[in-house]
């Protein structure tokens, strides 16, 4: 369905080249409710490929929704309901005859606490890979994910232990290899960094600088340095009367940090709320 | 602490003895708890004296004829020859006794021991004319020494009444024959049969309830009919049990339809089969509570990490969220199996057997289990059978603990790999 070049799996999807518009993801009149409540409205947005795109505002403005509306994690919410058309490649991934899981399968994602598998860390690269019905060298898939990762040299010598024995910022590593183990196209990044300590946070940035070479990466964050550190773009959401998320600014980080247009925005990054 | 502003908090002096105070509460407070925790366990020590106080004692044993008398020309009974065995089971036994032994199997193609066993089973014929229980047994040896002495060709032994040959023999209405073996047979089948049903659908309504069904008020419904049913009591399991598998699944339950039935009496119904299953619904509810507890305790995390790398709700299921959860599915199936195993009344109302020698032979046997053993053994009014009660109380306790044991290993297996 979303078709690419995946024929041989060591090669990564060098997305720009293969068909579909020129975005990575295109959002618009995205509408998400939980039950009658609506946590997002009309949002838009166009995700440049091999870019690192960040979104950012307070706390409750629905941007985590917003992520998760692009990999239809929302679903496992059983009271959400979404509106709207996401496109990627070319293909609503709300249309009927899309299956979330396939969604899933090219649009990796990482989440706030580290959650590697009570499994060692080969089966955490690995079983994704499997279920996915990988048919490559597994101990590659393995070896070259972990690298991607930066977390090779730590684990290359005790690859059968345990996931959870690794320190938080190496099983962050470890869930970020777990990702692009299944060579996704775009991968969601839910503040990342917000469980671990400001060393392993900056060796995860310089990890995400590394990374948008070959994937398209969206992060959530709190944290308006790391957005004007890592991201090439940035988009700001803030929460209206109704309490519903919507974007108010969105253009390449530099822009929007130095040459804010909105007036709330400009509040929001000088820090007078949020 | 004495320049301190004035404030509304006890301060000084006061602000210690305040501080004394709530410690000296908590200090009651962890006293009270001790207590109970005494209680408890001064309850547990009650009941397992009691029981063993039934269990081990001396017994007076008196011989109907004595062996002495049965000497041969000066060769004791115990060195007889088989010819002379056979003699004496002739001479002394009924004739209708010698015709039914013979018919078993010919007195003449018996092995020596064989005989020599029958003569003292039939011919010496030991009885006991008194037990006493273990604290007796331990505090009044005297007096009972010298109730042995006043009762001529009599003798005293301390004995045990959990013996090998008690577990290992099958129900007989000699006290000294009797043993459990049919019992414990029963009691094993039952639970297996219970185990087999009620682990693999109570496990499977837990996933379909916790993972797949949506929030609607047909499933509130049956989600507080099931915590309704873990209360219900087994006695009306039992009545369902009778209607449904003893009566209306009889062709099933009974093995007709398979053409399995080895004994025609047992063809109606009252089989291990339909006590296992009888038990298994007894215990659904208790196990899907259980399994719903382990399947809730795997962490959302886990299984957004699952479907975010593409699983579908299966596999998140299977390689995930049961994983997790066998420890706790594990440990609500302890509970509700040692449960199902001391059942007694449920097994009485589908028609347990109360006196079988057979040892059950499949899922269409008849049986009886340890419970109804007990039960039946208490009601008697000879005293040995009290006796014979209580070791199998010991036996009953020991196979809980066996049970539990093995389920706890496996626990701690699964948790030590998760």
């Amino acid at each position: 369905m979303f078709t690419m070049n995946q024929s041989d799996p060591t090669t990564h999807p060098q997305g720009g080249a293969t068909n579909g518009g020129k975005y990575a993801i295109e959002a618009s009149e995205l509408h998400v409710f939980y039950g009658a409540f609506r946590a997002v409205k009309d949002f838009e947005l166009n995700v440049e490929r091999q870019k690192i795109t960040a979104l950012i505002g307070s706390s409750g403005c629905g941007k985590s929704t917003v992520l998760r509306s692009f990999n239809r994690m929302n679903e496992l919410i059983p009271s959400a309901h979404i509106q709207g058309t996401v496109l990627f490649h070319g293909k609503n991934i709300y249309d009927a005859d899309v299956d979330p899981v396939e969604v899933r399968r090219h649009v990796g994602m990482v989440f706030q606490k580290p959650n590697p598998f009570p499994k060692s860390i080969y089966e955490n690269v690995s079983w994704g890979a499997r279920i996915n019905g990988f048919r490559g060298d597994m101990d590659a898939l393995v070896e070259g994910s972990l690298r991607q990762a930066a977390l090779w040299d730590d684990v290359k010598d005790k690859l059968q232990q345990s996931g959870l024995s690794l320190s938080g910022g190496q099983q962050q590593r470890l869930c970020i290899a777990r990702a692009i183990a299944i060579k996704p196209d775009i991968i969601l990044m839910d503040e990342p960094c917000s469980a671990l300590d400001p060393i392993a946070t900056l060796k995860i940035e310089d990890l995400m600088r590394e990374l948008s070479k070959l994937y398209t990466i969206i992060i959530v964050t709190h944290n308006m340095q790391q957005a004007s550190r890592v991201s090439d773009y940035t988009a700001f959401l803030n929460m209206a009367e109704d309490r519903a998320g919507y974007l108010v600014e969105y253009g390449p980080t530099y822009d929007l940090f130095t040459n804010p247009k909105n007036k709330l925005t400009e509040d929001y990054i000088t820090g007078r709320f949020g | 602490m004495n320049n301190t502003p004035a404030t509304d908090y006890p301060e000084g002096e006061d602000g210690g003895r305040y501080v004394r105070g709530r410690q000296r509460s908590g200090m009651i407070w962890s006293f009270v708890f001790f207590g109970a925790t005494m209680i408890g366990i001064v309850v547990l020590t009650a009941l397992l004296f009691n029981v063993a106080n039934a269990a081990f004692g001396f017994v007076l044993m008196k011989d109907k004829v004595q062996a002495a008398t049965l000497a041969v020309g000066g060769v004791p009974l115990a060195e007889l020859p088989k010819e002379a065995l056979v003699e004496i089971l002739q001479k002394k036994v009924s004739k209708g006794v010698v015709r039914r032994l013979e018919s078993e199997k010919p007195l003449a193609e018996r092995d020596r021991g064989e005989l020599y066993d029958l003569v003292l089973a039939r011919v010496v014929e030991p009885e006991m004319v008194k037990s006493w229980s273990l604290l007796d047994s331990l505090t009044k040896r005297s007096a009972i020494r010298a109730e042995a002495d006043a009762l001529p060709d009599s003798r005293l032994e301390f004995r045990s009444w959990l013996t090998l040959a008690f577990i290992t023999s099958p129900q007989s209405s000699n006290a000294e024959l009797a043993g459990v073996r049919t019992a414990i047979l029963g009691s094993l089948f039952t639970i297996l049969v219970t185990i087999l049903f009620a682990l693999p659908v109570g496990v499977g309504a837990a996933i379909y309830l916790e993972e797949y069904a949506k929030d609607t008020t047909l499933n509130r419904l049956i989600q507080t009919n099931i915590s309704n049913l873990a209360g219900v009591p087994s006695i009306i399991y039992g009545m369902l049990g009778l209607a449904v598998f003893v009566r209306m699944l009889e062709g099933i339950t009974s093995g007709r339809l398979f053409g399995a039935v080895t004994d025609p009496t047992t063809a109606n119904g009252r089989t291990i089969i339909s006590a296992g299953l009888t038990l298994g619904l007894l215990i659904l509810p208790l196990i899907i509570l259980n399994a719903q507890e382990a399947v809730r305790t795997v962490p959302r995390s886990l299984r957004q990490a699952s479907f975010g790398i593409g699983a579908t709700r299966w596999q998140t299921i299977w390689h995930h969220v049961l994983p997790g959860a066998i420890p706790g599915i594990l440990t609500g199936t302890i509970l509700a199996v040692s449960r199902a195993i001391g059942e007694t009344a449920p097994l009485v109302v589908i028609g347990a057997s109360t006196f079988i020698v057979q040892d059950p032979s499949g899922p269409f046997s008849k049986f009886t289990t340890l419970p109804i053993q007990i039960y039946q053994w208490t009601a008697r009014p000879q005293a040995e059978f009290r006796n014979l009660a209580a070791a199998a109380i010991l036996v009953l306790l020991a196979l809980l603990i066996t049970l539990n044991a093995t389920a706890v290993i496996l626990r701690n297996r699964y948790a030590r790999s998760a």
